[in-house]
């Protein structure tokens, strides 16, 4: 392979991209050095299985992922709005919506609610850490190596282009060769492994490591989203990866599962993935179901109204998720009758999610509503989603969904979920827990300008969608040469570039509070009602000095009618902990080097990359470390500091 | 973490380590049915798409087949035995069932891969048409399982015969045992759908 | 904050209304403006369903705005009406399950109704036998074969008004979906696989139609006019075409079916003789003759799709 075919090369565009690859790595690297930080970075981040340091890895890896599709999303709306300044060919184009909707799922999206649900599920139910802390380590760094492999796709070899679906037969072999469409398949294959790892860990972890006391139906609500999140992982992911592998073997050992030749079935394709991507969209609205229910009856100050049928209807959601696969492709020509089983059962799903709506509106009755930020963004959250929700309803009654597939208004419609529902859980989320993990709180003033910004920006941007896919625009197309369709156009893209705003504001605020935002002296930053605000700011490694027991709904609620804390010197005993290892940033770095040979079929390399993994497991199962105690005197100085005794 | 352990029950109960990794270890075979599953279906929706390639009926042998199949109920019966030696705290009983059982499954990957290199002598490889490509990776799949399995229980084996039974290596070996026995009810599925439609068909 | 939250609910109140004002300001919408009774039947559904919608967004947006006004921690706020202990009222609750599930079954039946009428061809012209069809799909082109007539068309289509047209779709490659929303919507074009479409323009008027499913470099291309006429043009057009219009070869054809794109072309005789590309045969035809083509880039850019619009390029012929 000649280095011009190895490296992107012809356009400027990803010159510059090049090029501030390059400075950004050097400088870091440089930083790094002068700084004498290397040691530092090593002992306190490569190695750590401190659930809450990883969480912090994976919301930082999921911020800069959304800065990535959120570039590829003005670029595409740039071509849009302006379709003569040529500023994207069709080629480009289609890299750049196949990559901007496959980072904001799989790289931004699930990393940011994992990292959240890493950070606080723990702290919610009394546990010191997960109950495999090594594996959760390695979740995070096959999700963090294989967000790697697919994004470098962008300089070297070239970006996938078959959409984020990757339907076949157009991403097969025959029509896409090249490792473009490789990186995809790798690259998502290498996170999965992480994702799925994380939701067996997080199961058991709430099932088991739960504070004495603490019944199911008595677990925070985030956490209960958690659980039934993790059940549709575990359900939903060894699909995708089983369809990835296929693909995979097909395009680089020349089976027949997907193609034109031998036979194959190309629509095989489409039922795997969305008997996966369906359950996905869940996977990524039902932890923001649980962020939005805890920060509403945090700022309401009020009760959760209707808890058993909030879990309930999340638990109905979740079955419901694998049976409507079939709703992204009615026109396939299944029939009246396969479409009409599907239309309903799609339909159906607005039942539970109707009664979590008016759970949530209820309560905010007789409440006491503070408007703080991200009590805004669970606000801003309940009229928007509505909207995506009844266009999705639409979308479901399958005779008329002939006339919206394909088209902008099922691109209105799920952004106007994913958006509405995930991004401004995830922003909902960090602003409600940032003190618990820095520290400090992120400004008010600037947070309500990046709100504004953002949630203006994007009804600007995705509600005329509706319209133009009314009128016909279908998706995916990298022009506007239909003359009645540029002003609308023009309009979202406006939009698009509040949202942007929006977006630069959150992060320089992240700047700004690190810089002059007061430090936080207790632990609980909002008067919380559960028990991640037991614990002092910032956590101790070891989360709770006595874990509290339970006996209530809204834990830390009573503890404090009660003046309790997590902090019982009488009921002191060591602590056993986990030790940091190295090993899953090493066996991960293996499994990258093997999925990158894979990508330009280079089998040797990847076998021995294979065999790396390999040896670091048989490294592991010899591996009899187990951890180490905190002894009390280490505890009690630890908490007194920490709680100013 | 609580290090706190019981003094009644299997060894690989008794400590809160032991119960999670048990646990976690069934959901973990619950996401390893749905990847079998779909590997299954996928393969019933490929199945007669062979194009010019042999038929199954047409290479499917039975005595190979009931010989596997042999091999490997025989394996998990054995291995079943292991664990109960190991219930009875005795390693050298265990070490020698547990070697019984590998053995088993080492001579049903053997026939496994001598029946592979027949088929693709015979015109039918991964390549050669959709209904092949299925079933070389559905049974592939299973025989990469066994192939780890016996892999991972060599090395419990080795860390099993240096540190005796704790609540550690009692829990390994009680959830390879796990494994070994969800890799033949796979197979038996394998058997029925696979080779005896196969042959009818 | 104060000002903050008034702008929130002033904004909020501005999106129904903006709805509304869009839906009664633009009947130029296509898919709201049908030119046939598929279309028209999808219409009714949609407005029905979104008389629906617009219901709930209404009720939610007032019990939103209602409760967030009246319920904000304000500084003359007295206690009487906080109650933060209130978390449950099973008749209520059970109303909210309720209503949804009425409304999913009232949206449910017509969705049903509508599904199966669409297998068939429409009523209001029963009488008589729906035209046949054949629009196959290829990178980044469309075939129209009417085999009673033995013409075949790319990338333009005549049909006879009040008269049922039924399509069977097919690809001869990459999936795509034939989809003309002023006379209905779509189904997949799909190598090895037929289906079967039935659209009717009641109205005469040259209308849009394209490939709405993504396929590759050139899918922005794969576009095609409509030209409605009524049965008296529609034959005289025919009779034309079938006088005047070159034999399709099967050289020509596989030239044709080259990934890239090529102008409207009209032939006076079908590719049907020798390939169906809905069947278990037909599906390889193209991807045999053409592997090593779908590597290639076409470099397509706006002014490249202006030129094909304006009838200037032909760039697949230019490669032969």
């Amino acid at each position: 392979m000649r280095l011009d075919e190895f490296f992107v090369t012809g356009e400027p565009l990803i010159y510059a991209g090049m090029v501030s690859i390059a400075l950004v790595t050097s400088a870091a690297l440089f930083l790094l050095t002068y700084f004498k930080k290397w040691g530092w970075l090593w002992r306190e981040w490569l190695t750590t299985v401190d659930h809450k340091k990883i969480g912090i890895m994976y919301i930082l890896a999921a911020l800069a992922m959304l800065f990535r599709g959120g570039v590829d999303a003005l670029m595409m709306r740039v071509q849009l709005a302006f379709p003569d300044m040529n500023f994207l060919d069709a080629q480009h184009y289609d890299e750049i919506f196949t990559t901007h909707g496959t980072v904001m799922i799989i790289f931004m999206a699930m990393p940011f609610l994992i990292g959240l649900m890493n950070i606080i599920v723990p702290l919610q139910i009394g546990a010191r850490d997960f109950a495999f802390p090594y594996v959760n380590a390695l979740s995070f760094w096959s999700f963090m190596f294989g967000a790697m492999l697919f994004n470098i796709s962008f300089v070297i070899g070239g970006s996938p282009d078959a959409g984020w679906t990757s339907y076949t037969p157009l991403a097969g072999a025959a029509m896409s060769p090249g490792p473009g469409q490789n990186f995809y398949l790798l690259g998502l294959q290498l996170s999965g492994i992480g994702t799925l790892a994380t939701g067996i860990n997080l199961m058991v972890t709430i099932l088991k490591m739960r504070a004495p006391g603490m019944k199911l139906f008595q677990m925070p609500i985030f956490t209960w989203s958690t659980l039934v999140t993790c059940f549709i992982i575990v359900f939903a992911f060894p699909i995708l990866t089983v369809a990835l592998a296929l693909m995979t073997i097909d395009r680089i050992f020349g089976s027949q599962f997907f193609t034109l030749t031998g036979e194959g079935l190309p629509m095989m394709w489409a039922n795997l993935f969305w008997m996966w991507g369906h359950p996905e969209v869940y996977i990524v609205i039902l932890p923001a179901f649980g962020i939005f229910s805890e920060v509403i009856a945090t700022f309401a100050k009020k009760r959760l109204f209707g808890y058993n049928a909030m879990v309930w209807s999340m638990i109905l959601i979740a079955g419901l998720s694998f049976l409507v696969w079939v709703h992204h492709f009615f026109t396939m020509g299944a029939g009246a009758f396969v479409n009409s089983v599907f239309s309903i059962s799609t339909m159906l799903i607005a039942v539970p999610t109707g009664v979590k709506i008016f759970n949530w509106l209820a309560t905010l009755y007789k409440a006491k509503i503070k408007f703080s930020v991200a009590m805004m963004w669970a606000l801003a959250f309940i009229p928007s989603f509505v909207i995506g929700g009844v266009t999705g309803v639409m979308l479901g009654m399958a005779a008329a969904d002939y006339q919206f597939h394909n088209s902008y208004f099922l691109v209105a419609h799920f952004h106007y979920v994913l958006i509405a529902g995930t991004v401004f859980a995830c922003f909902a989320g960090l602003v409600f827990w940032y003190p618990k993990m820095f520290g400090h709180k992120l400004n008010e003033r600037l947070g309500k300008w990046s709100f504004w910004f953002f949630v203006i920006g994007f009804h600007v941007c995705f509600f005329p969608q509706y319209f133009l896919g009314l009128d016909g625009m279908p998706r995916r197309i990298f022009i506007t040469n239909i003359a009645e369709w540029l002003p609308l156009n023009i309009i979202s893209t406006v939009g698009a570039f509040g949202m942007g705003a929006g977006f630069a504001i959150f992060v320089f605020n992240i700047y700004y509070s690190y810089r002059y935002s007061e430090r936080e002296k207790t632990g609980d930053s909002w008067d919380g009602r559960t028990l991640e605000w037991a614990t002092p700011t910032p956590v101790p490694y070891y989360n709770f000095a006595t874990v509290p027991y339970v006996d209530k709904y809204d834990a830390f609620l009573a503890m404090k009618e009660k003046g309790e804390t997590t902090y019982d010197e009488e009921r002191l005993e060591p602590i056993h902990m986990p030790s940091y290892t190295g090993q899953p940033f090493i066996m991960m770095g293996f499994l990258f080097i093997a999925s990158f040979a894979l990508v330009f079929e280079w089998i040797p390399l990847a076998i021995l990359g294979l065999a790396g993994g390999l040896i670091m497991m048989i490294v592991r199962s010899f591996d009899y470390d187990e951890g180490y105690y905190v002894e009390v005197d280490e505890i009690k100085r630890i908490e007194r500091k920490a709680r100013g005794l | 973490m609580s290090a706190h352990e019981l003094k009644t029950g299997p060894l690989e109960y008794r400590t809160q380590e032991g119960q999670m990794s048990i646990m976690g270890f069934w959901i973990f075979l619950a996401a390893e049915i749905v990847l079998f599953s779909t590997l299954f279906a996928t393969y019933a929706v490929l199945f007669g798409r062979t194009v010019d390639a042999p038929t199954p009926g047409h290479l499917f042998e039975p005595g190979i087949v009931l010989v596997m199949t042999f091999l490997l109920l025989t394996s998990s019966f054995t291995c079943g035995i292991a664990v109960h030696q190991m219930r009875k705290g005795s390693v050298k009983a265990l070490i020698i069932w547990m070697v019984i059982t590998l053995a088993l499954g080492a001579g049903f990957l053997g026939f496994e891969i001598y029946e592979f290199v027949h088929y693709v002598h015979e015109g039918a490889t991964m390549q050669s048409s959709a209904f092949w490509s299925a079933f070389f990776t559905l049974t592939g799949t299973h025989g990469l399982h066994v192939t780890l399995g016996i892999g991972w229980a060599v090395l419990l084996l080795i860390q099993i015969a240096k540190r005796g039974l704790t609540p550690v290596t009692s829990r390994k070996m009680f959830i390879i045992s796990l494994y070994w026995h969800f890799l033949d009810v796979v197979w038996i599925f394998i058997f029925t759908s696979v080779y005896l439609i196969g042959m009818v068909v | 904050m104060k000002s903050n939250k008034h702008r929130f609910h002033r904004w909020l109140a501005l999106l129904p209304l903006s709805l509304v004002l869009f839906l009664s300001g633009c009947s130029g919408i296509t898919v709201l403006d049908p030119k046939g009774p598929v279309a028209e039947s999808q219409k009714d559904l949609i407005i029905f369903s979104l008389w629906f919608m617009l219901g709930i967004v209404v009720v939610v947006f007032a019990v939103f705005t209602y409760v967030v006004v009246k319920y904000r921690d304000r500084a003359n706020r007295n206690d009487k009406d906080y109650d933060p202990n209130l978390h449950g009222n099973t008749t209520i609750e059970v109303i909210w399950t309720v209503i949804p599930l009425i409304i999913v079954i009232a949206l449910s039946v017509p969705t049903v109704e509508t599904l199966f009428d669409l297998e068939k061809p429409p009523v209001s012209s029963e009488e008589k036998e729906p035209l046949v069809v054949y629009a196959t799909s290829a990178d980044w082109k469309w075939f129209f074969s009417y085999p009673e007539q033995g013409i075949e068309t790319v990338n333009y289509l005549h049909i006879p008004t009040d008269r049922a047209i039924e399509f069977r779709l097919s690809s001869a490659d990459s999936m795509a979906a034939l989809w003309i929303p002023a006379l209905g919507g779509q189904k997949y074009n799909m190598a090895g696989m037929e289906n079967i479409l039935y659209l009717q323009a009641d109205e005469q008027g040259v209308y849009d139609g394209r490939n709405s499913n993504f396929n590759g470099e050139g899918f922005a291309a794969q576009t095609f006019k409509v030209h409605a006429e009524s049965p008296k043009e529609f034959k005289d057009w025919v009779k034309e075409t079938q006088a005047s219009a070159p034999e399709l070869t099967q050289d020509k054809y596989n030239a044709l079916l080259k990934p890239g794109l090529t102008g409207k072309t009209a032939f006076s005789s079908t590719h049907l003789e020798w390939v169906h590309h809905g069947t278990n045969d037909g599906r390889d035809y193209a991807i045999k003759r053409h592997e090593e083509a779908y590597e290639e880039h076409l470099h397509l850019d706006n002014e490249m799709l202006q030129d094909k619009a304006d009838g200037h390029s032909n760039k697949n012929e230019g490669h032969e």
